[in-house]
């Protein structure tokens, strides 16, 4: 153990921080502490990453910040040439094509996850369970292709003049049926979130102690009734988190997005109607912003995208851990 | 009669969570039927050997777009894949109370932070500076979302190896670091190749950090600091496009980006098949 420490010592004592190196390892070569150190450092490099991206985004966004305040968030006019932005839109967009898409993908999702984790009999999992792992790999830009070409004619020709014919007294399926719009785009995030909820609820569903369904079935419940007893409410939270994930995938979601949402930067109150979300306004306006300003304001509208982001994923991992604590999810 | 019901709804259920599985693998097998549809009569030999061409002339090609991809995902890989690995290592291994913590849950949220932000950041830490698009600035933001990826899934294998082993290896007196690069890191080889292969599918798919990054080009360019073109780019370009001569090619790239990318989560796969058989 103590080869090659006599003159290096120095160095070794150099490297040793009191909180990751307790004394009683002084005593290891120089090459385990340079080692450690390295391990240490390839680490903390996402932890450099993370600030640097807080750092650099603010910095870039501080002149629209500076320049709007809190009106950004609140009005609506998304004006280039005059210099003018207000978010509102885009936010809008944002949270009712997520939401959207949750009230499709959760239903879906969880009683898909009870199926391939509880009621389903054991040969047919491992073939869904990878169908869905396909689906989840298939890329964002291929979803929006498949979407132009094929959902849109489909919801144009044929589902929104059924939903306008029978459910036209909402204001929400009213007006003509362009085919791309807000619903188009809740459909295919729905399509694109649901695998990450079914992945995640499974590893929640899979982490419920098997006594909390003997005792349930030993009760005299049924499958469903132990289900719904004993697992469902033991993995609530984790589930909840599951959820959340799926939210913070929608909300950043951007390709598939952008090409069926119709990118116009208006509140309407149907959902046949063309909307714009912050994530597709950055990825079609970018490139184009000509003056400093009107760059800054995008990349505001991507830290807040961030902010939110983050919020809604910490608060679900914090929640998927805390059922049975070692729930790693590892593949995404 | 009571139990008559709860029997009919326990029935109920098991169909209807059954149909909600059925419903959510639909779009998957319309999605790869009408790939296959549409793009296979696009796929020949030109779409991989000749660059794009102008609107109307037949014979044009994605290649400058596939070699770009390969690229960009190679230097992602060579930027992204030491820290994940080295820094899964340190998660698994290290018996600090804080720094681990925080790692992992950043390595988690960052997973979950939009790829156009990511984007963003690469243009204004590197595009702005550099005062043009370029390969490195597209590879840096896709090795940005590699890196939670691979440092979580190498975490998980490296937890994996039995303590008798590490143990054994250090009871024999052999320096730390070279048991994690002999006895730990070989052992849990498939699993890292694995989440490695995982990350690599996910990054070769993505679209929105190289808009204003990699920018896409209609040529070859294989100088890393000038814009590349990449498979995602070009599909996105050529489906928003008005023409169905690009459409086709649109559909044929989409195609092709598939198949790559379902052969290396299938080899992901069976790398991990019996070895690991236990873990998912």
């Amino acid at each position: 153990m103590a080869r090659a420490a006599a003159p290096q010592g120095g160095t070794a004592e150099g490297l040793s921080l009191p909180c990751v190196l307790p004394s009683k390892r002084a005593v290891r070569g120089w090459g385990d502490q340079l080692f450690r150190l390295l391990l240490r450092s390839a680490a903390s490099a996402l932890l450099a990453i993370v600030t640097a991206m807080v750092v650099v985004m603010v910095r870039a966004a501080t002149p629209a910040i500076k320049a709007f305040g809190w009106r950004f968030l609140i009005t609506s006019t998304w004006d280039p040439v005059t210099e003018h932005f207000g978010a509102l839109p885009l936010i809008y967009g944002t949270i009712v094509s997520s939401a959207l898409a949750l009230l499709l993908a959760v239903p879906l999702g969880i009683g898909a996850a009870v199926f391939l984790a509880e009621l389903a009999p054991l040969w047919i999992r491992p073939p869904v369970v990878f169908l869905i792992e396909l689906l989840a790999a298939v890329p964002s830009v291929i979803y929006g292709l498949w979407g132009i070409f094929s959902l849109v004619p489909w919801l144009r020709q044929y589902v929104q003049p059924a939903l306008g014919a029978t459910l036209g007294f909402l204001p929400l399926f009213q007006g003509p049926p362009y085919g791309v719009g807000m619903l188009t785009a809740g459909i295919i995030l729905a399509v694109m979130i649901v695998p990450f909820i079914i992945a995640m609820s499974r590893e929640v569903l899979l982490a419920v102690p098997n006594t909390q369904r003997e005792a349930a079935l030993a009760l005299g419940a049924t499958r469903w009734e132990a289900t719904r007893i004993a697992v469902l409410r033991y993995g609530r939270s984790g589930l909840i988190g599951a959820v959340l994930l799926g939210l913070g995938r929608a909300l950043g979601e951007t390709m598939a997005v952008t090409m069926v949402i119709g990118n116009r930067p208006e509140i309407s109150a149907s959902l046949f109607a063309p909307g714009y979300t912050m994530a597709s306004m950055i990825a079609n306006e970018f490139t184009e912003a000509t003056s400093d300003l009107y760059l800054s304001a995008l990349v505001e509208v991507g830290l807040l995208l961030f902010v939110v982001t983050v919020a809604v994923n910490g608060l679900a991992r914090l929640l998927v851990w805390s059922v049975g604590g070692a729930v790693h999810e590892v593949r995404e | 009669m009571r139990g008559q019901r709860r029997r009919v709804v326990n029935v109920m259920m098991n169909w209807l969570t059954a149909l909600s599985a059925a419903v959510v693998v639909l779009p998957l097998i319309l999605i790869l039927v009408f790939l296959v549809y549409q793009g296979a009569s696009a796929v020949n030999l030109d779409f991989f050997m000749n660059l794009p061409k102008p609107v109307g002339e037949p014979g044009g090609g994605m290649a400058n777009a596939i070699v770009g991809s390969v690229i960009l995902v190679g230097l992602a890989a060579c930027l992204g894949l030491p820290i994940g690995i080295l820094g899964g290592v340190y998660l698994a291994e290290s018996r600090d109370r804080c720094l681990p913590w925080v790692i992992r849950f950043l390595a988690d949220v960052m997973n979950g932070v939009p790829s156009i932000v990511i984007g963003i950041f690469a243009y204004t830490i590197i595009v702005l500076p550099m005062r043009r698009f370029s390969a490195v600035a597209g590879a840096f933001a896709l090795a940005v979302i590699m890196i939670p990826i691979v440092l979580r899934t190498s975490e998980e294998m490296v937890r994996l190896v039995p303590a008798s082993l590490h143990e054994a290896a250090l009871a024999l007196g052999i320096p730390q670091w070279k048991v994690v690069l002999r006895v730990v890191l070989p052992t849990a080889r498939a699993g890292i190749i694995t989440g490695v292969m995982v990350a690599v599918a996910r990054i070769a798919g993505e679209t929105a950090p190289l808009l204003f990054t990699a920018f896409g080009n209609r040529f070859w360019q294989l100088g890393l600091n000038q814009p590349i073109a990449a498979l995602p780019l070009q599909i996105f370009a050529y489906a928003i496009a008005p023409y169905d001569d690009w459409h086709r090619q649109a559909w044929a790239g989409a195609l092709v980006l598939i198949a790559l990318i379902f052969l290396t989560s299938l080899t992901a796969r069976i790398a991990t098949k019996g070895r690991f058989g236990g873990v998912r």
